[in-house]
């Protein structure tokens, strides 16, 4: 503006500075910004009071709190008595019911470990230790025949218990393996890269369903005649050998990152293929991949839920046992929503976790 | 090296343990032959339990007849037709919802990925929602909501909702009305490719135009005149000719239309919702990824915002979003594997009946593994190739 004297003049009241602060600068900014913004809030308002208030009302309003058998939980909100009566079932299943003080605490064991594990002065060899502790722990506890526990064999092993052994195990066994699988496939040798490469992709090209049906269809046949393998260590078998080739091209993610000049100053300075991998290569990698391994994780946690299909009792299963019983039939969604808000706070509770990690990481190697 | 007249002075070679090249090639041989030996043990094993408990080997099931029944199929079948045929439908249902959910889910989580960098508070919120929470729900207990929702929560057919005139919804699935086939229809998918190719002539010809002149054409109101306006003209020109095929209640069931089973709609709800909170967060961060001076620098040359999204964002956002939206397509395919837990007729639920007939475990786990390697390649291989096409291209 070159006209001087236009500065001194009042401006006119659209021309001055909005109000920064305050609830209604607030809302016209976030919410009716333009005319599209407007009618993108009045849609959505519109779609939950549509929504919302039925809901409230199922869940909360309406709902029967306390009945003797499903009949009698019959009405307009949700039966939330049929959850009360079966909860203890979806969550230990079949496990003997006065013995189910021992997968509670496997519950947790597993659920301080993982808390454990989120704080990173921790991480190292003592963690690893602690995991192995409470492994063996958590192995006694469910089969117990030491110490006074009765025996319990893994076809009465289910839910809860079930889902996080299937898993983390999974992922313990995986790990080494997928490593192993990574560092072959970087190999320059090339029968041992076309073979962890055929592995690779060959189970990463398939759905885990097939896997699973692997093992406990073909896996009978595989052994010597008079060998046997429970059902329980058959999934568990398809699982690691599931995770590792997912967990191989995420450490491969990590290899790759490793600039080439550390390999060549490890061999510089006389060390072999595997101390330069133990030492210098593996440690790198791997911190730069914890975010994903998570995220691997989670995914494993929720992959679990396919062992209903070869008959396993995890808490899909158990869940679905419940609802077959004939005095309380019909509550499925009560049902399927709890089952779902326990897997929904471990899978929400890691992810956040997971997000936080990338984001430090992230922090940290920009500078 | 010093004394170039001295030559290369070659150190002197290892011992045969202790060179590199020796070794790996030992340890290559010990190592095929461990994988060698190993399978060859497992096979040895398979042929004995295989003879032990009389199951026959082979492909030679698929010639005899199946007999046994599958509720819904894209392709004419009946129980009398061999197991071959029955694998045939499972794969063209498996192929028919995968490539339904992959639209779909595109569709959902584009939309749900840019509701999550809105403006508006509410919309971003919304959206943040639906992420974290379908997306860390197993999918296996999704498709058991969906299905016992469609099943149990949906009315029987005589008090179906009426969601439209002649859309009707009930727990035997949804019905909705088909047009009757008439030979317009086959004149109106000509016009349809003229208007495609009318389209892609004007995009060669206004792309050429402004490069010689700098003068603008909308082409795409112009594509969306010709793809959409020349089959709209056609079929005005033959009078119109829209006879529907209502769907209508007869005793317990409808006849007419066309229907979706209870089990395809569980399974299709479920792997879009579910993938669906996937490729939100890989648009939105493929979004992100484009830098902010990006778009300043599109501002400064008067882009509009339409503009600056579609010549200077998108394209750039595409070639961060294309690879990880692959494998998440890969997932859809293979998790489309889960309509065996409700009773939907893919492939592998076809061949798990065939399995528990037949007793040849081996030939169907074989026969789904080739299938779905066989899909996941031609998917991969085709995504890479448009990778290639949107990636950038240096000197």
């Amino acid at each position: 503006m070159t006209d001087i004297t236009d500065r001194d003049l009042p401006l006119p009241a659209e021309n001055r500075a909005p109000r920064t602060h305050g609830v209604l600068h607030w809302l016209r900014v976030n919410l009716f910004s333009s005319i599209f913004n407007t009618l993108l809030t009045l849609l959505a308002l519109y779609l939950l009071a549509i929504t919302i208030p039925p809901v409230i009302r199922w869940a909360l309003v309406d709902a029967i709190w306390s009945a003797p058998n499903g009949n009698a939980c019959r009405g307009d909100g949700a039966c939330w008595a049929f959850v009360g009566e079966k909860l203890r079932f979806i969550v230990f299943g079949r496990y003997p019911y006065d013995q189910q003080w021992r997968p509670l605490l496997v519950v947790l064991i597993f659920v301080s470990l993982i808390i454990a594990s989120c704080n990173r002065r921790l991480w190292g060899r003592r963690l690893g230790a602690l995991w192995l502790g409470g492994l063996v722990a958590v192995g006694v506890l469910m089969w117990g025949g030491v110490a006074g526990l009765p025996y319990v064999e893994t076809l009465l092993w289910s839910g809860l218990p079930l889902t996080l052994i299937l898993a983390v195990v999974g992922m313990a066994f995986g790990f080494p393996l997928g490593i192993l699988l990574a560092l072959g496939r970087r190999s320059d040798l090339p029968a041992v890269r076309a073979i962890c490469v055929a592995y690779i992709e060959l189970v990463r090209g398939v759905p885990l369903i097939t896997v699973l049906f692997m093992a406990s269809v073909m896996l009978p046949l595989f052994l010597p005649s008079g060998f046997t393998v429970d059902k329980l260590l058959r999934a568990q078998i398809a699982f690691i050998l599931f995770a590792a080739a997912y967990l191989a091209e995420i450490v491969r993610g990590g290899l790759q990152a490793i600039p080439k000049g550390q390999v060549e100053a490890a061999d510089a300075l006389g060390l072999g293929y595997w101390q330069r991998t133990r030492l210098i290569v593996l440690p790198q990698a791997l911190a730069l991949v914890i975010p994903p391994l998570v995220n691997t994780f989670i995914g494993a946690f929720k992959d679990t839920s396919l062992v209903i299909i070869i008959g396993l009792f995890d808490l899909l299963g158990t869940v679905n046992a419940a609802l077959s019983d004939a005095n309380w039939q019909g509550f499925y969604v009560e049902a399927y929503v709890t089952v779902a808000a326990i897997y929904f706070c471990f899978c929400f509770f890691m992810s956040r976790y997971s997000q936080m990690l990338e984001r430090e990481f992230n922090k940290s190697r920009r500078r | 090296m010093a004394g170039a007249t001295a030559g290369i002075v070659r150190p002197k070679r290892p011992p045969p343990w202790n060179d590199p090249r020796v070794r790996g090639i030992i340890f290559q041989v010990l190592f095929v032959a461990a994988v060698l030996g190993i399978g060859a043990f497992l096979v040895h094993n398979t042929l004995v339990n295989l003879h032990r408990q009389n199951i026959a080997t082979g492909f030679g099931f698929l010639g005899r007849e199946a007999a046994f029944g599958i509720g819904e199929s894209l392709i004419e079948y009946a129980p009398s037709d061999t197991y071959a045929r029955a694998f045939l439908v499972g794969l063209t249902n498996t192929l028919y919802v995968a490539a339904l959910g992959i639209v779909l889910a595109t569709i959902v989580g584009t939309v749900m990925g840019l509701a999550r960098l809105s403006g508006n508070w509410l919309v971003r919120k919304l959206a943040q929602v639906y992420v974290e929470t379908f997306r860390n729900i197993p999918l296996a207990l999704q498709l058991f909501f969906w299905w016992g929702l469609l099943r149990q929560g949906a009315p029987a057919p005589r008090q179906a909702w009426h969601l439209l005139p002649g859309v009707l919804v009930s727990n035997r699935g949804i019905v909705f009305p088909v047009p009757q086939p008439s030979p317009v229809y086959g004149w109106m998918g000509l016009a349809l490719l003229i208007g495609v190719a009318a389209t892609w002539a004007v995009r060669r010809w206004a792309t050429q135009r402004q490069a010689r002149t700098g003068a603008p054409f909308p082409t795409g109101w112009a594509g969306v005149a010709l793809i959409a306006g020349l089959p709209l003209a056609v079929f005005a020109a033959a009078g119109a000719p829209l006879h529907l095929d209502m769907p209508e209640l007869h005793g317990f069931n409808f006849s007419g239309g066309t229907s979706l089973s209870p089990e395809f709609g569980a399974l299709l709800i479920g792997l879009v919702v579910y993938t669906g909170t996937f490729i939100a967060e890989i648009v939105r961060a493929g979004i992100l990824a484009v830098s902010w001076g990006q778009s300043e620098a599109a501002m400064a040359l008067g882009l509009s915002q339409g503009q600056r999204m579609r010549l200077i964002v998108l394209p750039q956002a595409l070639r961060v979003i294309i690879p990880p939206m692959t494998s998440q397509y890969l997932n859809l395919t293979k998790n489309s594997s889960l309509a065996v837990i409700i009773g939907y007729p893919d492939l592998v639920s076809v061949a798990n009946t065939t399995m528990n007939q037949t007793g040849q475990a081996i030939e169907g786990i074989t026969l789904i593994m080739a299938v779905y390697l066989t899909i996941s390649l031609t998917i991969s291989a085709s995504m890479n190739l448009y990778n290639r096409a949107v990636a950038l291209v240096e000197r």
